[in-house]
């Protein structure tokens, strides 16, 4: 029934070859089946997708029109200065939510039968953090287009204006390897979920997210200068409102370059040791 | 390679406590394999070695001729898992869950469509097809979970108690499953707590208990190694029932008579059932004790447990659970 025959030595450096290109195939394939699968639950779930939009806009017109008034942001209006923070922190905070359905997937035994089944593992992983993105990306337009409404406006061109929620997507997507990691250490939804609350919050609380950090005290300021999601908010407003995009860009993609490429093979290791 | 599974002193430790203990095991192609045992026992654990979720510590084994750990990639192809816990996503339908399993296991779409129509019809799912899990019974959760662990046709197939926590109709709906599957040429792998679900599926089977591989057989071979048959008398007048006892001990090959009032029952242990039956139907004639029923009953494989381990099944996995805790 089985012939082993796919079994048999071919030269070393065309194994190698050869097992790569098969592997990167089925990465993406089972990555894409993966996010396909996640995206379906968010489909399925009208609280979940209703959590993940709504509250965003709540927050927007909460922070612009309760602290608009009283945060000093030098020649900024306040909702200028505040939608490229927000649009960071909320879909930082919703990459968590990568975290969180991994560690249901392995308390629930899915991950049992994926791990059963001849898929690349790192898809298991990969298709939650494609489809936290995806969903970044749709909420990140949503927002950004409540902000529009409300008084915002692009000072820096349109088009960059407009990359400004695929930049964030791309933050965020470094982001979701960092709350896989945890999802597949901590194997607990609760768990998992209450951790990243307490990495999650005072990150975009210490940064120059909100507030100009100058009015932050002084110990506070270093942590919110070096602090990555600082790089990120101020990588996005200078697409939005005009300012040096290469000096700005390069911390946030070394960042995200590196969740990705560090954090991410060890977050995939992590989950093959379960 | 007449072996489906070749397991060759398989162990498991984790950290002090050992799960499987030099484990040996064969099982035949097309055959289904019954591993037997209580709570706790290891079969799960094997179970896992085998369907390459686990590694064991030591010793080695094979599946369908591929190593579960050289060869654990190729491997998966070949097996389908069904475990205790149905592994199936809630919030996507029955249809997409048996696809999702499908396209994991690299079938082409058309292919997985067509697969995932014949496994709705196959495993009377066709009306629920396209509704969420989330409404599913466990009966149904667990066809579906069994679908979709069949989607790629595997050779091989792992059931890691299939029924646990089912009611009787669902276990027995399964169990008709599992048959058909087996008519088919699928070689099954499958662990049970329940001694009769062993006797009822099974070619073969393998008590474990402890880790330990403690016997294997047949049905009808391990109940031959409880060596004894059993006479059982009910008497129609529960007052009757101290007589009948004391005229059944005679004949008991140990001497001792098992009592159950309430259900007006008396039991002795005997080598040869018939023949002794006829003395003792003889003896209560004359000591005038009326006899509602009258049977001489085959060893169970609950009596084989107790006969290998000393105690009940049931005994054996509340220790176990209570070592656990």
């Amino acid at each position: 029934m089985i012939q082993p025959a796919q079994l048999q030595d071919r030269s070393p450096l065309g194994e190698l070859v050869s097992a790569i290109a098969v592997e990167a195939r089925w990465i993406i394939a089972d990555t894409a089946v993966m996010s396909w699968r996640n995206l379906l639950r968010y489909r399925r779930s009208p609280e979940l997708l209703m959590f993940s939009t709504l509250s965003p806009v709540m927050f927007v017109l909460l922070f612009n029109y309760v602290f608009g008034g009283a945060i000093p942001t030098g020649d900024l209006n306040y909702i200028d200065y505040l939608m490229p923070g927000i649009l960071v922190q909320t879909t930082i905070f919703s990459a968590t939510t990568t975290g969180v359905g991994l560690a249901e997937d392995l308390q629930k035994g899915m991950v049992d039968r994926y791990r059963s089944l001849p898929m690349a593992r790192s898809a298991v992983l990969g298709g939650r953090v494609v489809a936290e993105t995806l969903v970044s990306l749709f909420v990140a337009f949503l927002m950004l287009g409540v902000g529009l409404i409300i008084g915002m406006r692009f000072h820096g061109g349109f088009w960059p204006g407009f990359s400004l929620p695929f930049m964030v997507a791309g933050f965020a997507f470094g982001f979701s390897w960092i709350a896989a990691f945890v999802g597949a250490s901590v194997r607990n939804a609760e768990g998992a979920g209450s951790l990243m609350f307490f990495v999650v919050f005072p990150l975009t609380f210490l940064s120059s997210a909100f507030v100009p950090i100058e009015s932050m005290p002084g110990w506070l300021q270093w942590f919110a200068y070096v602090n990555p999601v600082t790089n990120a908010v101020d990588f996005g407003r200078a697409l939005s409102q005009g300012g040096p995009i290469v000096a700005n860009a390069w911390p946030t993609a070394l960042w995200t370059l590196g969740m990705t490429f560090v954090i991410g093979p060890v977050a995939v290791w992590r989950y093959r040791k379960v | 390679m007449d072996h489906a599974i070749e397991v060759r002193n398989i162990s498991k430790s984790y950290g002090s406590v050992v799960a499987l203990d030099n484990v040996d095991l064969d099982v035949q192609r097309g055959s289904v394999m019954g591993l037997l045992g209580p709570n706790g026992a290891g079969k799960t654990t094997l179970v896992r070695i085998l369907t390459t979720l686990l590694r064991p510590s030591s010793g080695s084994a094979t599946v369908l001729g591929y190593d579960v750990v050289r060869h654990a990639r190729h491997l998966r192809s070949y097996i389908g898992l069904a475990g205790q816990s149905a592994a199936v996503d809630d919030l996507l339908t029955g249809r997409e869950n048996i696809h999702m399993a499908g396209r994991l296991y690299h079938m082409p779409k058309r292919q997985v469509q067509k697969r995932a129509q014949e496994l709705l019809e196959q495993f009377d799912l066709v009306d629920a097809a396209d509704r969420s899990v989330k409404g599913y019974s466990g009966g149904m959760r667990r066809r579906l979970d069994l679908a979709a662990s069949l989607v790629a046709n595997p050779p091989m197939i792992f059931l890691d108690e299939p029924t646990t926590g089912l009611d009787p109709r669902s276990r027995l709906e399964l169990w008709d499953v599992i048959r058909n599957l087996v008519s088919e040429g699928t070689t099954v792998l499958l662990t049970t707590q329940y001694l009769e679900e062993a006797d009822q599926l099974a070619d073969e089977i393998t008590v474990i208990d402890l880790g330990k591989v403690i016997a294997q057989g047949t049905a009808d071979e391990l109940k031959h190694q409880a060596g004894s048959e059993f006479i059982e008398i009910t008497v129609r007048d529960v007052e009757d029932i101290r007589r009948a006892a004391s005229v059944l001990e005679n004949f008991a090959e140990n001497n001792e008579c098992d009592i159950d009032e309430e259900a007006r029952k008396t039991s002795i242990m005997v080598q040869d059932g018939a023949s002794i039956m006829v003395q003792v139907v003889r003896s209560l004639d004359t000591e005038d004790i009326a006899v509602a029923n009258m049977a001489v009953r085959q060893p169970t494989l609950d009596d084989v447990f107790l006969a290998l381990t000393g105690r009940t099944a049931e005994e054996a996995a509340t220790e176990s659970e209570q070592e656990q805790n």
